[in-house]
């Protein structure tokens, strides 16, 4: 008889037993994907349209070439050739210029945010995914982690499976560390940038980011297994050589999503992934070739559920008065409103009753429309 | 009030908890120039070199006999003169740590610190481990509140820099060793090494206008300059000691030499002995040793208008270094409110273990740690040393990695102290209110004394 304890220090899916799960008979399927660091948006969907763009970017500017065209405006990051694949079959829509509640500029109390759904940082210790598990009865939820994060955290129980070599996001110390250093004008950069090598560091030694796709792929496939999973993705904190590090980056994004999308087969036509991080980078190029912590950034939804090949977004531009404090891209929608109705809609979840749950803080934007095939 | 917390760390070695500066911190540093001891019972129980080099040449007597017959017996002198190595070194280099934990002169330590960077020697030279903690006992510690020229001359004599800078097999072109040798076919001379460091790094200073013929001649003239082996004993009538200071006169190019313009006409070794003492006292010299301190005490970027103090107090006072100690510590600059210096990693493990309330290296295996802090004890990477800037200690690595230890000191050292009022008595006025906050939200008195480690305010001084 195998149970959980054993789950947690097993290494092969084929273990995963299957009287783990309560029987439920709900065909779809969340992925929310965490990119801890402050991804860049503007390098992920870039507007390649905005004539702003190349001269605030400089000399790390993405040459369009190397970009997949996705219109007049905005271009995919070349390293996302699957994402741009989905795209093509409309599985994969876009919402840019979009931040949490959050307007301040720190990883962690960013990230708390994020996952909390609240209005302020660290004002509760449960968090919206988890929440969202209550309005589902009798799902469950896997974290690919040592320990739930934040966003898994609450009163229904989760799965946790560490594939080893995953950051373990509950590293209250490193937290801690960060926290203290965050009015160091030397030291906190250099701590942004020890935690992203460390997170990268760990991304050579695990199991490549296809492994993981395919590993969450085999959670979410099992018939009575979860139906809600949450990725750890680290080292998007990219204030040096942002080039090099963001091509490595998107590219193992691709390479997990992918694998997902490949080992889900035809399970993926009832699945939503989400993508986002706690905040956006500078809208400028700083004085190392990378960028610093902003405010609104890119929100991925995919999967074969997905109304895709669409960008959603107010585009505020990049002229400098139309950027958040001359510096940052503005904030034009509401992640929040995103997450709440993406997960909503994906269950055919009441809306309003979700946002409430989800995101107290939140109202229900009606403007987005429908992201998922109701 | 800050200044006695700047005293206690920026010049000192860290607070000790119930430290107390009394007076006026200024006199309260220079007062422990009475009370340094050179020799102090951390540093009493060495074995002395003759010892080392003794039981080394008898290590190395075997491994030659063992080479061809005996694998065996080969292997175990190998490594009876790696034991021996290690075993110096660990005691050594466990003499400097808990000297630092307990002196009641920690502004004088960490000059005594100071100086054996300046002088740098390195035990990446397998035989600088015999002897690298003697230098610093014997010549650096015992001339730190003496003549700068004393200290000098003690260094550039001391087997540790005489094998480290390569001055052993350093041969006069026409001296009667060089000649004999090649009538037998071997062709050795001179080696430029230490002339070029003493220059360079020790006194002048780079670029401050010697040429290369400068240092051929000043190589020319420390020919002879080697340290007394084994065989020393009895010849020639000698009474050196193994690892004594030995001039070898068969070695010596003969001849006048010229060196920055000046004829040096004296015979043996007391030719090199004059122009070392011109170099002590040459204006290029007080300003590089006057930059150096003003770096390592006020800022990475030395002010001009300090080094000038410091440089004019060094001159005045012919290379006097309390007067020239008297110069900084009384400057303004060295006193201000903000942390001008990023610890290094020594810095930052002695200060920690200070504040710990530690007094011995039980249990902690320092030499270890360093290298994982990438600063091992007297093994800089070359004979300038260890740098003294932030941008070369402050990394994103380097802070993990202190993070990582600081984490493990905090556990062994146990859970009675309270975080907060640790603070307070290492450094007060210093810790901001933001630290002070960040400390007390520690989930564990631990965790929180890790943090305080290395906190912002504690990764400075």
């Amino acid at each position: 008889m195998i149970d959980r304890r054993q789950l947690l220090l097993g290494s092969a899916l084929i273990f995963v037993p299957r009287l783990l799960f309560a029987k439920v008979e709900m065909k779809r399927r969340f992925v929310f994907i965490i990119q801890r660091g402050a991804a860049d948006g503007l390098d992920t969907l870039v507007p390649t349209g905005d004539p702003d763009y190349a001269r605030l970017r400089g000399a790390i500017a993405l040459d369009p070439a190397t970009t997949i065209p996705l219109g007049d405006l905005f271009s995919l990051h070349g390293a996302l050739q699957r994402v741009g694949q989905m795209y093509q079959a409309k599985q994969a829509l876009f919402c840019h210029a979009v931040a949490s509640p959050y307007r301040d500029r720190s990883h962690f109390d960013g990230q708390n945010i994020l996952e909390s759904g609240a209005m302020a940082p660290f004002a509760r210790e449960d968090g919206w995914l988890n929440r969202l598990l209550t309005l589902l009865p009798a799902s469950r939820a896997v974290a690919l982690a040592p320990s739930a994060s934040l966003a898994l955290r609450g009163p229904v129980p989760v799965i946790t499976y560490a594939p080893s070599g995953l950051p373990d996001a509950g590293d209250d110390m490193l937290m801690r560390v960060d926290q203290l250093y965050a009015e160091d004008a030397i030291l906190h950069p250099l701590w942004g940038e020890a935690l992203s090598a460390r997170g990268m560091t760990g991304a050579a030694k695990q199991q490549d980011p296809a492994a993981i796709g395919k590993l969450t792929a085999g959670f979410l496939a099992l018939s009575d297994g979860p139906r809600i999973a949450m990725i750890e993705t680290v080292g998007w904190d990219t204030h040096t050589a942002q080039n090099a590090r963001l091509d490595r980056q998107l590219t193992q994004l691709d390479h997990l999503l992918g694998a997902l999308m490949d080992n889900l087969g035809p399970l993926w036509n009832d699945t939503v992934v989400v993508v986002a991080t706690e905040f956006g980078r500078t809208a400028a190029v700083n004085g190392t070739r990378g960028t610093d912590h902003g405010t609104a950034s890119l929100a991925m939804v995919l999967g074969g559920a997905v109304q895709g090949g669409r960008v959603i977004t107010d585009w505020p531009g990049l002229s400098i008065g139309a950027l958040y404090q001359s510096r940052d891209l503005k904030p034009t929608r509401a992640l929040d409103t995103v997450l709440a109705s993406a997960a909503a809609q994906c269950f055919r979840l009441d809306p309003q009753k979700t946002a409430l749950a989800l995101f107290p803080g939140s109202t229900v934007d009606k403007t987005l429309g429908q992201l998922i095939v109701s | 009030m800050i200044q006695p917390a700047i005293a206690l760390n920026r010049f000192g070695l860290g607070a000790r908890p119930g430290d107390r500066v009394t007076g006026e911190p200024q006199r309260w540093l220079m007062a422990q120039c009475d009370r340094f001891e050179p020799k102090p019972k951390a540093w009493a129980g060495i074995r002395d070199l003759s010892t080392s080099i003794l039981e080394n040449h008898e290590v190395q007597v075997a491994i030659k006999a063992s080479k061809i017959k005996d694998e065996v017996n080969r292997a175990k002198s190998l490594k009876a003169r790696a034991d021996l190595a290690q075993s110096v070194y660990w005691t050594t280099t466990d003499s400097r740590l808990v000297s630092a934990l307990t002196t009641s002169a920690p502004f004088v330590e960490r000059l005594v610190h100071f100086w054996a960077n300046h002088f740098a020697v390195s035990v990446e030279k397998g035989g600088v481990n015999l002897t690298a903690g003697l230098m610093e006992r014997d010549a650096i510690r015992a001339h730190v509140l003496g003549r700068f020229e004393d200290m000098l001359v003690a260094v550039e004599q001391h087997p540790a820099m005489l094998d480290f800078l390569d001055q052993n097999v350093s041969l006069g072109p026409h001296s009667p060793a060089a000649q004999a040798a090649s009538r037998n076919g071997k062709e050795r001379g001179l080696n430029e090494n230490l002339a070029r460091e003493i220059m360079e790094l020790h006194t002048l200073g780079v670029r401050s206008g010697y040429t290369q013929t400068d240092v051929t001649e000043f190589a020319r003239a420390l020919t002879g300059w080697n340290t007394a082996g084994r065989e020393d004993h009895a010849a020639d009538g000698m009474t050196a000691a193994p690892g004594d200071f030995r001039f070898r006169p068969r070695s010596h190019e003969p001849g006048v030499r010229t060196i920055l313009g000046r004829r040096y006409e004296q015979v043996d070794q007391h030719q090199a002995l004059a122009v070392l003492q011109d170099l002590a006292h040459h204006p290029a010299t007080a300003t590089l040793i006057a930059t150096k301190l003003v770096r390592h005490f006020v800022a990475d970027d030395p002010p001009a208008a300090v080094v000038a103090r410091v440089a004019s107090a060094f001159r005045n006072s012919r290379g006097d270094l309390p007067s020239t100690y008297a110069a900084l510590v009384a400057a303004p600059e060295a006193w201000v409110t903000a942390l001008p210096k990023f610890k290094t990693p020594w810095d930052w493990i002695v200060s920690a273990l200070r504040g710990l309330d530690r007094v011995d290296s039980d249990g902690l295996n320092v030499q270890a740690i360093l290298y994982q802090l990438g600063q091992p004890i007297w093994k800089p990477g070359s004979p300038a040393g260890y740098a003294d800037t932030a941008a070369d200690w402050a990394g994103p690595d380097a802070l993990l990695r202190r993070v990582e230890e600081a984490r493990r000191l905090a556990t062994l050292s146990g859970a009675g102290t309270d975080p907060r009022q640790l603070l307070d008595e290492l450094l007060p006025g210093i810790a901001s209110t933001f630290t002070h906050t960040a400390i007390a939200r520690a989930s564990s008195l631990p965790q929180g004394i890790a943090l305080l480690l290395v906190a912002p305010e504690f990764m400075r001084r």
